[in-house]
């Protein structure tokens, strides 16, 4: 479904991607794992057309694209057939939890209100925030905002979810609602595309995993495989209790 | 007070007043109004670095905020007949004070554009939207809401600043209060008496923007 050949990026005169290879096929749940400064948060920026990558191919539902030469029509296109989580939530500061999650079904999709306002209602309480439709991001905890964000992505029926270290900024004791709210999208049969420093959720939900070093693959293939008999040292290291702190 | 004052007093109060309702407050919101549009715009133009529009706003706001507005409304009003351009004293007041007030709006407007969190936008492009759509959705109402406290101050000299078009010939209230003095010669009392409806239309309005702030404030309120 989502397939990305040779993907470059340089800012200025540093590489951060180097020629990068990714498929996703539809219902998978891949991740990307890697030290950080390793280009994953640009790839999927790249991938999303947040970055504007300098060279590869990008094919989405068989359609291909030149990277770095997409038209802008073609960009707003794929990007309701998508939905991005960041890192740092992104909710809409100045609207609601409900309106989050409906603004880009009315805005973009032209859905009519009362129909959207249905898709939100569902979409809230599918991460547990029925109870908080009314409130400001502000009102709310980091954990739930990141729960709003997955409703606001989920509600559009995308058919790819790119999760940027989406519990990266929660206090320990919150990442725990995220990552419940994720594994029922992935039960769901929802294909995603996370990159995540949580090797216990990697495991356990993902079927796919790309390990990521210095802008360029080192080892990609079945989550059971990769992490119990990665090819790579650099893998293996990674993958160790403590691994990662480096 | 001895009789007379108080019968002056009295009596100039409504002379003084009704070109306050029919040209000071209308100057000021026709002007104001107009310098929100020129601020938005321009403002906007330069967030997206439109290449040519960025280079003339930068000029038009380098010349209205570098020269002084009583210059401004000389120029325009006794200076551009000389090219052919006569405009009424009301009219003439209505372009300077709002090219003037737009060009000073413009910047407030820029900044709180710039404060805005670039993840705001970015979030606006995965939800579906395009750059306009998340502008005017999301970006503008925010930047809005910042710039809010800072616009009001602006509205507020401004309704005192109106009393320079009493030099174009403008009737407003500081013009009628001189024309009254210039019968009665009572300089203290006229002056303090304008002074202080200056000051009943600032009070007014400052209160107006505590109503606007509490109303925009609300998705900054913290629960708790
Ligand atoms: N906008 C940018 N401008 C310049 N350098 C950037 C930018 N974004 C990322 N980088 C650099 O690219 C490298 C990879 O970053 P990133 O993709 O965020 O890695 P990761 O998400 O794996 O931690 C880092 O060295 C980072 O400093
Ligand atoms: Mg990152």
């Amino acid at each position: 479904m989502l397939e990305v050949k040779g993907i470059r990026k340089s800012f200025g005169a540093l590489e951060v991607l180097k020629g990068v290879d990714l498929t996703v096929n539809r219902g998978d749940v891949a991740v990307i794992l890697g030290p950080s400064g390793s280009g994953k948060t640009t790839l999927l920026r790249c991938v999303n057309f947040l970055e504007t990558a300098d060279g590869g191919t990008l094919a989405f539902d068989g359609e291909e694209f030149r990277l770095g030469h997409v038209p802008r029509r073609d960009v707003l296109r794929l990007r309701r057939k998508t939905a991005f989580v960041f890192q740092s939530y992104n909710l809409f500061l100045n609207k609601t939890a409900l309106e989050n999650v409906t603004e880009g079904l009315i805005v973009a999709r032209k859905m009519p209100k009362a129909q959207a306002v249905e898709l939100g209602r569902r979409a809230l309480d599918r991460v547990g925030m029925s109870g908080r439709m009314d409130h400001y991001p502000s009102q709310l905890s980091g954990g739930q905002q990141q729960r709003v964000a997955i409703a606001r992505a989920m509600a559009a029926d995308p058919e790819i979810i790119y999760f940027d270290e989406p519990t990266s900024a929660l206090d320990p004791e919150l990442t725990g609602e995220v990552l419940a709210v994720m594994r029922r999208l992935a039960e769901d049969g929802v294909t995603m595309l996370v990159v995540t420093h949580e090797l216990g959720f990697a495991r356990t939900v993902s079927n796919q995993v790309v390990f990521m070093e210095d802008g360029a693959v080192v080892e990609a293939g079945p989550t059971r495989e990769v992490f119990e008999r990665p090819r790579e040292a650099r893998t293996r290291a990674f993958l160790q209790p403590g691994g990662q702190s480096e | 007070m001895d009789e007379r004052l108080l019968g002056i007093v009295l009596d100039s109060f409504p002379k003084i007043l009704i070109p306050g309702l029919t040209a000071t407050i209308p100057l000021t919101v026709i002007a104001f109004s107009l310098a929100m549009v020129i601020a938005v715009a321009a403002a906007l133009a330069q967030f997206a670095r439109v290449p040519a529009v960025t280079q003339l706003c930068r000029f038009y706001i380098w010349v209205f905020r570098g020269t002084p507005l009583l210059v401004q409304l000389f120029v325009v009003f006794y200076g551009l007949p000389r090219v052919g351009i006569t405009l009424d004293p009301f009219p003439a007041a209505v372009v300077v004070f709002s090219l003037n007030e737009g060009a000073y709006c413009a910047e407030t407007v820029r900044a709180a554009l710039e404060a805005v969190p670039a993840g705001q936008l970015e979030a606006g492009y995965c939800a579906g939207m395009s750059y306009l759509q998340t502008m005017r959705r999301i970006i503008l109402p925010q930047a809005m809401r910042t710039a809010f406290p800072s616009l009001s101050n602006s509205l507020i000299a401004m309704v005192k600043d109106t009393s320079l078009a009493s030099n174009i010939t403008v009737v407003e209230m500081f013009r009628a209060a001189e024309q009254i003095n210039a019968v009665v010669y009572e300089p203290l009392v006229l002056y303090i008496e304008v002074g202080l409806v200056y000051l009943l239309l600032s009070t007014a309005l400052t209160w107006l923007q505590g109503v606007g702030e509490r109303r925009l404030g609300a998705y900054q309120r913290q629960e708790g």
